[in-house]
């Protein structure tokens, strides 16, 4: 046996700096957590991790236009790639200003102490002496960088890595809710168990393609793809695997029976940074897959998507209708919102102008849209409280316009974005979408998606309705005044989401212009 | 076919060696069982019996087994760049010095925080 030859492994670190960057000040965070007093902690790791997330955004944008296969061809650095890293770096700053909030619930909305038992004596001596967890920024900062990683790896075991990379931090943080900790742990565990549960689908549908090509690479499998070599079997059976795992990422129907469970139970930052963050990198990862490893199949499986796309739609919307808890009630619309994204992912290359992909273009869009707008939505929850902490139960919203009109009004912006009203982004970007999936021969999908759209608006409206013209309960929750984080945190939300409503055109020229993928 | 030979002997021996070994144990060796003989082989704690409603068990075992893999782990890389070592030149000693640097940054958050110490 001949000894084994290592060649040096070239490394771009400048199209890599932005996963870099958040990686390492996560990394900071954890020596932060080690060494610095507990007094200093917590607005230190919040000006770590906000200066991480400006540092690594400018990265991206320095990167704009330098487009490489990199890092030995495992990362592809390309217009949707970065277009999805910008999304969610941006996405992360309200995500960490919710998170870092403390003058809603003393000591934050985290656990002081995820070990003690919910209930315990320990647990009462840490809420008494007014202990905050800090070890969510250094965890949020690690998801951050996977969710980077997961849109531009271009080889399905670099995907994986990514995958859990973002998912093991969230299933830690979804556990770590400081009221109704029983619920959070259920949640944290369900989500971990579903989790574990559609990883290993993913992983055994890339060893079926890694059979079928035989490299992991999503160009060489294409290629394989192209030339009809090998077992159509193996390619079938792995595709679908490796959908089952993204899809349930996504929260696609039928696999979404986690999100409103997880959606419910975790603390509501993270909630509202999963259904952003999460959503768009996992999106991300399905594009890649879809077009550049199985473009050329797109026969094969586009029929199938069809299909989840209608019933992630219908289930998201339908079952939103009978929802009396706010927060299971925007996991359901997330839900659907995930349909409608898969609206434009199945309108694929066929659906091009001007050297534009539609179908890339319009799913850039809605991600960037539909992201700040449920932030903004998660964090107004946040604030309407009663002494047992968030007061989520819809008859709990009831006359909240009485109590501040602001609010009501935040809210009701907030919803007209789901329901994709005008002057707002959800118009602009479900417009985007249909205008896609209808150039690309999709009109079956527009139709059902216009019609699930009014049957979600209608439930969006009743909820106005319930905050404007309901008598309050006497005994109701009240509306806290947040410190400026939160604060910051909803007018972002919702300055983008007017922005892109008015005057979307930059973004949606941004979004044309990323939608080409390397291979 | 041929080339699967091997595997296939050495399947075969495994499974011969396997059997022989738990039917001589049985066969000749001294049966006198005590408390320590039943229990949960090299694991650190009592999986049963758990208290009503459940309780809680120590898990210092795992973050000590824990540790211990990171440990593995390390090695697992360590040992061929120390083979190759020539080959790869200043690019792997750059990279391997920061992978052990990021190890030691988990190792002295879990010293800090008093994962080193049993009780």
């Amino acid at each position: 046996m001949t000894a084994a030859v290592f060649d040096t492994p070239s490394i771009e670190y400048r199209q890599l700096l932005p996963i870099l960057i958040v990686l390492g000040v996560a990394l900071a965070g954890v020596l932060v957590e080690a060494f610095m007093g507990r007094r200093y902690r917590h607005e230190t790791q919040l000006v770590l991790a906000l200066g991480g997330l400006v540092a690594a955004f400018v990265a991206v944008v320095a990167t704009a236009g330098d487009y490489a296969v990199v890092a030995e061809g495992s990362v592809a650095v390309d217009g949707p790639g970065l277009f999805l890293q910008g999304t969610i770096l941006l996405l992360a700053i309200p995500g960490i200003l919710t998170t870092a909030e403390r003058s809603l619930d003393t000591g934050g909305p985290f656990a002081p102490s995820g070990s003690a038992m919910p209930g315990s004596q320990h647990e009462r001596l840490l809420t008494a002496t007014g202990v905050t967890q800090t070890e969510v920024f250094p965890l949020l900062m690690f998801a951050v960088g996977g969710m980077l990683l997961f849109p531009v790896s271009n080889d399905l075991l670099t995907m994986f890595v990514a995958l859990e990379v973002l998912s093991l931090p969230l299933y830690l943080l979804c556990g770590l809710a400081r009221r109704r900790r029983l619920l959070s742990q259920e949640a944290s565990l369900k989500y971990f168990l579903l989790g574990s549960f559609s990883s290993a689908f993913f992983l055994y549908g890339v060893a079926l393609l890694y059979g079928y090509a035989g490299t992991v690479r999503l160009s060489g499998i294409a290629d394989a793809a192209g030339s009809n070599a090998g077992d159509e079997t193996l390619l079938l059976t792995g595709t679908a695997l490796v959908a089952v795992g993204l899809l349930f990422k996504v929260g696609a129907a039928p696999f979404h029976s986690w999100t409103p469970d997880v959606y419910q139970g975790a603390p509501t930052p993270i909630t509202g940074f999963m259904a952003a963050c999460t959503k768009v990198a996992a999106f991300g990862a399905l594009l890649r897959v879809f077009y550049v490893a199985l473009g050329g199949l797109a026969w094969e499986w586009q029929p199938i998507l069809w299909g989840v796309a209608i019933l992630t739609m219908v289930v998201g919307s339908v079952v939103a209708l009978t929802q009396q808890d706010v927060k299971r009630m925007l996991a359901y619309s997330s839900i659907a919102h995930a349909g409608f994204v898969l609206v434009g992912l199945v309108a694929t290359d066929s659906a091009t102008k001007d050297g534009e992909i539609l179908g890339v273009s319009s799913v850039l869009f809605y991600l960037l849209a539909y992201g700040f707008s449920t932030i903004g939505a998660f964090a107004v929850v946040t604030l309407v409280r009663d002494s047992a902490g968030e007061a989520t139960h819809l008859s709990q919203w009831a006359g909240l316009a009485k109590r501040s009109p602001l609010t009501a009004a935040v809210f009701t912006f907030f919803l007209a974005a789901f329901a994709g009203i005008p002057l707002t982004s959800g118009f602009t970007a479900k417009f985007a979408v249909f205008r896609a999936a209808w150039t690309g021969g999709a009109w079956e999908l527009v139709v059902i998606g216009v019609v699930m759209s009014a049957v979600a608006a209608f439930f969006y409206f009743r909820v106005v309705v319930l905050m404007f013209f309901s008598a309050p309960a006497p005994d109701g929750p009240t509306v806290v005044v947040p410190s400026p984080l939160t604060t910051a945190a909803i007018a972002l939300g919702a300055g983008v989401t007017l922005l892109l409503g008015v005057w979307p055109t930059q973004v949606l020229d941004l979004a044309g212009r990323a939608s080409q993928f390397v291979r | 076919m041929h080339s699967y030979a091997p595997i296939l002997v050495l399947a075969a021996l495994s499974f011969g060696f396997a059997v022989f070994s738990i039917g001589a144990g049985a066969l000749t060796g001294p049966k006198r069982f005590n408390r320590a003989k039943l229990d949960a082989y090299e694991c650190g704690i009592e999986p049963t019996p758990q208290p009503v409603g459940g309780g809680r068990f120590p898990v210092k075992y795992y973050l000590t087994a824990m540790l211990f893999i990171v440990f593995d782990i390390e090695i697992v890389f360590l040992y061929p760049w120390a083979v190759a070592f020539d080959s790869l030149g200043i690019f792997g000693l750059v990279e391997m010095v920061l992978f052990i640097l990021t190890l030691l940054a988990a190792y002295a958050y879990v010293w800090r925080r008093g994962g080193l110490e049993w009780d």
